[in-house]
């Protein structure tokens, strides 16, 4: 009799000791004579109970967890592998609170199953999509996406369907689906669990892609600081290449698509399309001016579809369940669901993915349990570097792209750092500027010294030094900055900034209250 | 600095590689720091000759990445998240202590030349910040006495 467990190969269980954790298992399962069959899935992306440890049952899969090398002969003296209570035992994975209020939907399959067992994929739903999209005319596949309401998870909410009709209309014999892997922000990772739990679903969406707008070849531009991800995609992409998912005549359909996986070299503004594209061409990753759009001129001039991770990886679960099925989570105009990552000073940590419309309140007390620090939860940031810091008064606004930028904030791409009363969020302000100083691709002088001057004001306000004044400068430098930049880096770095100002003037040592 | 000849015929032979690769630069780069652990920059005019580049692209493009280095780096290299989620959690005492028991600031090698420490902006670790990473191996949650540990077993290894 085998028993089979499963214990993560998440890149995140890894840093939290998951490879000693299964090693030790294994160790302790054959001194005691126990057959176990241990499968390493993706994580369930709670990751305040990494290593997560599940053994299968009758009823279900039952977790263990936080789980140490320490805990391991213990776990088998009260026979863990039966699926038996005991310490560290949290009952069936499914029940969890944090899983049981999720609506899993591009992340249905992620922690799950084995990340590089293509029928384990095929199993639970894979390919699906892409057999439905085979059937149909490249015009309706991209009406399936745009009836789906799917807006690009990369930051900037673009319409999927919209990018995809332009590349599709735009003729060319040579067109590129390009998927942005950089994921640069502070406070994500949902792109990086999709690439190392369930690579063949971000495979199976740029398939697709490329069957929508006419491109044959693809490329995964993916950060440097991902080894794990590169390793998992290159043995992904062989794998489908083997099995006739990718190459010429995919499954016999007369669609012919290949990828690749190209590793960035660490320069944040590389996430923006435009840059990225450079890159990719062995630039300097210098901004573009647009237009032309990617979408006509794009990768080496060619028409080319530059789409996040999430963004592709949702695409398979919409061919295959419909528009109308994916729309009808969410709110307003903010449709489907929002891979969202809780990260920073929070108790619990890890990915959430629910229909647009849940309140950061919600998430930070009813999923994220409060501080880690058991502090007040001064405040938030969402979406990145470039984000806005929100105050507690601000959080009941809903997650929802156009309610977030009615308060001059942005969803993003859905990561969430919490700080605690102890942060100086004057401090936070310079780093924000520090940061833009740092990754400035050097093209707008706003971008390039006004970030410098912005950290010297900053410290004079905070010295004490003629404060109305540099304050004013700072409100200026701000608005300069707003305008007078060429891409979101330049032009964003003041939401920070200033919604810090506006929010936490004691913390820049202002007494007086403003907003 | 002039190359040695191992350095030389691992150069050319990358460069041969990727001659007909459009843009070849970033994958090449990333193969000679791969294989001889930075970038030389003498590598440039050999680099200039076979894609018909000025050496004025060339270091242009590999000074634009904070991943490329244009010397050579210890043994190992300890990576420091100070991305916004890792500072949440008190990431700027961990950057200290490094450089404490280093005896280095960033960007610099310990005098006997294990590790070099790096910043770094976002190990997509956030979810257990903060994070820290040795060559290819992140560690989160981590702590004093858990840097004392990632440093002792590279040092003994
Ligand atoms: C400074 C900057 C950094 C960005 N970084 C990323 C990134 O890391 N990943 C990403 O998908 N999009 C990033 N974007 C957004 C991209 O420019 C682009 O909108 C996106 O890749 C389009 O894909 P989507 O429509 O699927 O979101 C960034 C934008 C800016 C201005
Ligand atoms: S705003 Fe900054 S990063 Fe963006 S193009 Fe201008 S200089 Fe480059």
């Amino acid at each position: 009799m085998t028993y089979k467990i499963y214990i993560p190969i998440d890149s995140t269980a890894l840093s939290l000791g998951a490879n000693d954790v299964f090693y030790a298992i294994t160790a302790e399962a054959k001194k005691r004579k126990i057959d176990l069959t241990v499968i390493r899935n993706g994580s369930r992306g709670l990751f305040w109970l990494e290593p997560l440890v599940e053994v299968e049952t009758k009823s279900g899969r039952v977790a263990f967890g936080p789980v140490t090398t320490n805990d391991v002969e213990k776990l088998f003296d009260q026979e863990f592998y039966l699926g038996k209570e005991g310490v560290l035992f949290l009952g069936l994975t499914d029940d969890l609170h944090w899983l049981k209020n999720q609506e899993r939907l591009t992340f249905a399959r992620v922690g799950i199953t084995d990340p590089l067992d293509i029928n384990d994929y095929e199993k639970h739903a894979g390919f699906n999509g892409l057999r439905k999209a085979i059937e149909l005319e490249p015009q309706l596949i991209v009406n399936e996406v745009t009836d789906s309401g799917l807006r690009g998870r990369g930051g900037a909410a673009f319409p999927t369907g919209i990018k995809w009709q332009t590349v599709l209309n735009t003729p060319s014999k040579t067109k590129y689906i390009v998927c942005n892997a950089d994921e640069g922000d502070s406070g994500t990772f949902s792109d990086r669990m999709i690439m190392e739990n369930d690579p063949f679903v971000l495979i199976e969406g740029m398939i697709i892609a490329g069957m929508a707008v006419g491109a044959e070849y693809g490329y995964i531009y993916l950060r440097s600081e991902y080894p794990d991800a590169q390793e998992v995609l290159n043995k992904a992409i062989n794998i489908a290449k083997e099995k006739g998912f990718l190459g010429n005549n995919i499954l016999s359909s007369g669609y012919n698509f290949d990828l690749e996986v190209t590793r960035a070299a660490g320069a944040y503004i590389c996430g923006e399309e435009t840059s990225l594209l450079e890159s990719l061409e062995g630039k300097r990753g210098m901004v573009r001016y647009k237009p032309p759009l990617p979408a006509i001129e794009g990768l080496y001039g060619k028409p080319t579809a530059v789409n996040n991770v999430i963004t592709l990886a949702t695409v398979p679960i919409i061919m295959d369940k419909g528009a109308s099925f994916y729309a009808d989570f969410g709110m307003g105009r903010s449709k489907g669901t929002l891979p969202i990552q809780l990260a920073g000073n929070l108790k619990q940590t890890g990915l959430i993915e629910k229909a647009f419309g849940i309140s950061l309140r919600e998430l930070l007390y009813d999923f994220g349990g409060g501080s880690f620090t058991g502090n007040p939860i001064k405040a938030v940031q969402v979406g990145g570097p470039l984000g806005a810091f929100l105050p507690e008064g601000q959080f009941d606004t809903p997650l929802d792209y156009e309610k977030f930028s009615e308060i001059n904030a942005v969803v993003g791409h859905g990561g969430i750092v919490a700080f605690d009363d102890t942060t100086d969020m004057a401090k936070m302000a310079r780093y924000s500027f520090e940061f833009c100083a740092i990754e400035s691709c050097g093209k707008c002088t706003p971008c390039r010294i006004g970030s410098t001057r912005g950290m010297e004001v900053i410290d004079k306000i905070k010295g004490g030094i003629d404060q109305d004044k540099n304050e004013k400068l700072l409100r200026d430098l701000g608005e300069t900055m707003v305008n007078g930049s060429l891409c979101a880096m330049g032009g964003m770095t003041p939401f920070p900034v200033i919604s810090a100002l506006n929010f936490f003037p004691k913390d820049f040592g202002l007494e007086k209250k403003k907003a | 600095m002039n190359l040695s000849e191992t350095q030389r015929i691992t150069i050319e032979k990358h460069v041969e590689t990727f001659l007909t690769k459009p843009g070849a630069l970033l994958p090449l780069m990333h193969a000679i720091q791969d294989s001889l652990g930075y970038i030389p920059e003498d590598s440039y005019p050999i680099i200039s000759s076979a894609y018909n580049l000025s050496i004025a692209e060339i270091h242009g493009f590999v000074t634009f990445y904070h991943h490329f280095r244009t010397s050579p780096s210890g043994k190992n290299i300890l990576q420091v998240c100070r991305a916004e989620s890792c500072q949440s959690m008190g990431s700027e005492s961990i950057e200290n202590y490094c450089k404490k028991v280093l005896g280095v600031d960033y960007h610099e090698t310990s005098k006997d030349g294990v590790i070099t420490l790096e910043p770094v902006y976002c190990l997509g670790n956030c979810a257990c910040s903060p994070s820290v990473m040795m060559n290819d191996k992140v560690i989160g949650r981590v702590t004093p006495e858990k840097i004392d540990n990632i440093i002792k077993a590279v040092k003994q290894s």
